[in-house]
């Protein structure tokens, strides 16, 4: 099936398609997970309303990793395959990846602050690795900057997508190596989620709402992408023309 | 004289030209044509000898009379072809652009990004560069390199052109200008 | 004026399409800031003693490391000739091109160090006195980044070699720099002769380095 995307004609008749509807979901889940989160689901005891940052942060955080595993994935389906969108995909993803990173980083902070009484613990493995996350998304980003040349660049970053890919397993595991300042995993563990339902629907609402802002941000990305690399490459036969 | 590290490039050269003269200067690889054409901009200064200009701006520097096309091409692929253009003249002080495109057959590229040009697009792009810098004095290296006969003609046409304003053109070449020079000054022969 | 308003515009404008290294300055200042707190341990009373030093090390590092780009576009396509052999001072183009650096890296790195304090546990009363004293000697930190652009545009290993001469001129203006930026200093009134003195540092690179700067990029050129 993802053969057939590699023509990218097809694939922009197919984000055509596929964009409003994206775009549609990501409104109606936004709209309902936040009124869950924010309207329906109970106070902690503890932190009172602050816990409700939870619904913000928690979904970018989740969305961080995705879209960094979308990415090194891409970029090993283009080596394998040599599909010749796949560079492309993870180039259009990183933006957004890297903006749900700081979204995560920034919350967390700001959550942080009333609980931990501090804006940010170094010695805290999850915080720190997330960072380097944030880190690996910006050199990511730097490198299809720098190389002037699309081939070479995409062969580049995709030794940074796949080498930082380490990364990834290692935040969302570094709350079980490591006991320091983040709490440890709730919701994606060997037992089963220990949080209670009220609190997982909103967050499961507003986790579905998040990918499909996503997805409808990729669709946009993908098409601008290609809709440039056309607009050179006619650019290069008309020159040559002249 | 002009040395080159431990070497001296050439020495004992001695020759002028005029208003309307074209000095063309030949020899193999290493002769030392661009150092010598750098030399007459004013870009590197030579262990014995000078360089001088009768008649003129006497408040300009030589280099800043003349306009040399070398072997870079001076062109940001970021920018349209015009933008590179329009740059230049709004630097260098030259009148306008118009016409300046069209005169080495770019007018079709104006609005494209430089980086999309060919090397030989490239060629006539900094050539252009005479057209709107209009100074007096023309340093060329090497200029028909890259060129099909299509930009040969234009370029012949522009420096008999620039000769016949009493223009003065000073041009390393390994072969034919497509006109007839004043003088030739062959490098790099007998010590 | 009109030269001076292309090549500013010249320069804005590839900057603009092709990118300048702010994003990249930024990631490598978050990259520094890091490794300090990871190696000093977890002590945040530590940290925030620190702190206004720690941001001045980065940012002069981000400038400096990011500023190579300013001259080397124009050496290796052979604009720089072109460019001197205008009706500007090569003096005033070298000027001009340092400028443009420091209004679209130098000057937003000096505006965002301060607030990316927290992470070394900044305390809040420090970050108004840093944000003063690292935008009044953004300009001169620039400047010299520019003149360690200048002398090595031509080198390979630039990077190393641009640390090793440029830091050392570094010293006087972090001296101040850090002077300026700790709230003791400031209530006992000498932060804002820090202040003063990092102003002229400034002016007076605005002087010299243009000099130093132009005369580099002719020996590259000869």
């Amino acid at each position: 099936m993802v053969q057939s995307f590699a023509n990218p004609t097809r694939f922009l008749r197919l984000a055509d398609r596929l964009t409003p509807w994206a775009a549609g979901a990501t409104a109606i889940l936004m709209a309902v997970g936040l009124y869950l989160a924010l309207i329906r689901a109970p106070q902690d005891y503890q932190q009172g309303e602050t816990v409700r940052i939870m619904f913000v942060h928690v979904p970018a955080a989740w969305m961080a990793l995705m879209v960094y595993s979308f990415m090194a994935l891409a970029h090993g389906t283009a080596i394998v395959f040599r599909h010749p969108l796949a560079d492309l995909a993870a180039k259009a993803a990183a933006p957004a990846g890297s903006c749900f990173t700081f979204l995560a980083l920034a919350t967390g902070s700001l959550w942080g602050r009333p609980m931990w009484g501090t804006w940010w613990q170094w010695g805290d493995a999850r915080l720190t690795s997330m960072f380097v996350l944030f880190l690996l998304y910006l050199g990511y980003l730097a490198v299809w900057q720098a190389v002037s040349d699309p081939i070479r660049a995409g062969r580049i970053a995709a030794i940074v997508a796949i080498v930082g890919f380490i990364n990834v397993p290692i935040v969302k595991f570094s709350v079980d190596w490591w006991s320091t300042l983040h709490q440890p995993a709730s919701v994606f563990r060997m037992g089963g989620p220990t949080i209670h339902p009220s609190l997982l629907v909103p967050l499961g609402v507003m986790a579905a709402a998040y990918a499909m802002f996503f997805l409808t941000l990729w669709l946009a990305a993908m098409k601008a992408e290609i809709l440039e690399r056309r607009i050179h490459q006619m650019q290069i036969a008309e020159a040559g023309r002249a | 004289m002009m040395e080159r590290g431990e070497r001296a490039i050439f020495s004992g050269l001695n020759f002028g030209a005029a208003a309307g003269e074209l000095v063309a200067l030949t020899g193999p690889n290493g002769a030392g044509k661009t150092t010598l054409l750098r030399l007459i901009a004013g870009l590197v200064r030579p262990q014995a000898g000078t360089v001088e200009l009768e008649g003129g701006d006497e408040d300009r520097t030589i280099g800043q009379q003349a306009h040399m096309i070398g072997h870079q091409h001076g062109i940001k692929p970021a920018l349209t072809v015009e933008e590179n253009l329009r740059f230049w003249k709004d630097f260098l002080g030259g009148e306008t652009v118009q016409g300046r495109l069209e005169g080495l057959g770019l007018e079709a590229l104006r609005d494209f990004p430089a980086g999309v040009l060919s090397a030989g697009q490239r060629r006539r792009l900094s050539l252009a560069r005479l057209l709107v810098a209009q100074r007096p004095i023309w340093l060329l290296d090497e200029p028909t390199t890259g060129l099909d006969q299509r930009s040969l003609g234009l370029l012949s046409e522009h420096m008999r052109g620039h000769l016949q304003e009493g223009g003065i053109i000073i041009a390393a070449t390994h072969g034919a200008l497509g006109l007839k020079p004043t003088a030739v000054i062959a490098l790099g022969e007998a010590a | 004026m009109k030269p001076i308003a292309a090549l500013i515009r010249r320069d804005l404008g590839v900057a603009l399409r092709q990118g300048s290294s702010l994003g990249t300055a930024i990631g490598f200042f978050l990259a520094v800031v890091m490794l300090l707190p990871i190696g000093l341990g977890p002590d945040q009373a530590l940290l925030q003693r620190i702190a206004p030093g720690a941001l001045w090390i980065a940012l002069l590092l981000s400038v400096l490391l990011s500023a190579d780009r300013i001259f080397l576009d124009d050496y290796d396509d052979g604009s720089l000739e072109l460019l001197a052999s205008g009706p500007l001072s090569f003096e005033l183009v070298t000027l001009t091109k340092a400028c443009v650096h420091w209004l679209t890296a130098g000057l937003p790195l000096a505006v965002i160090a301060p607030i990316l304090g927290f992470l070394v546990n900044i305390g809040p009363d420090q970050v108004l006195p840093l944000a003063a004293a690292m935008i009044m000697g953004s300009l001169g930190i620039s400047l010299l980044a520019a003149l360690g652009a200048a002398v090595t545009v031509g080198l390979r290993r630039g990077g190393m070699m641009v640390s090793l001469l440029i830091l050392p001129l570094y010293v006087p203006v972090m001296i101040f720099g850090v002077a300026a930026s700790t709230p003791q200093t400031i209530m006992a009134g000498s932060g804002v002769s820090s202040l003063m003195i990092l102003a002229a540092l400034s002016l007076a690179a605005l002087v010299m380095v243009p000099i130093a700067a132009s005369a580099a990029l002719r020996a590259y050129m000869q």
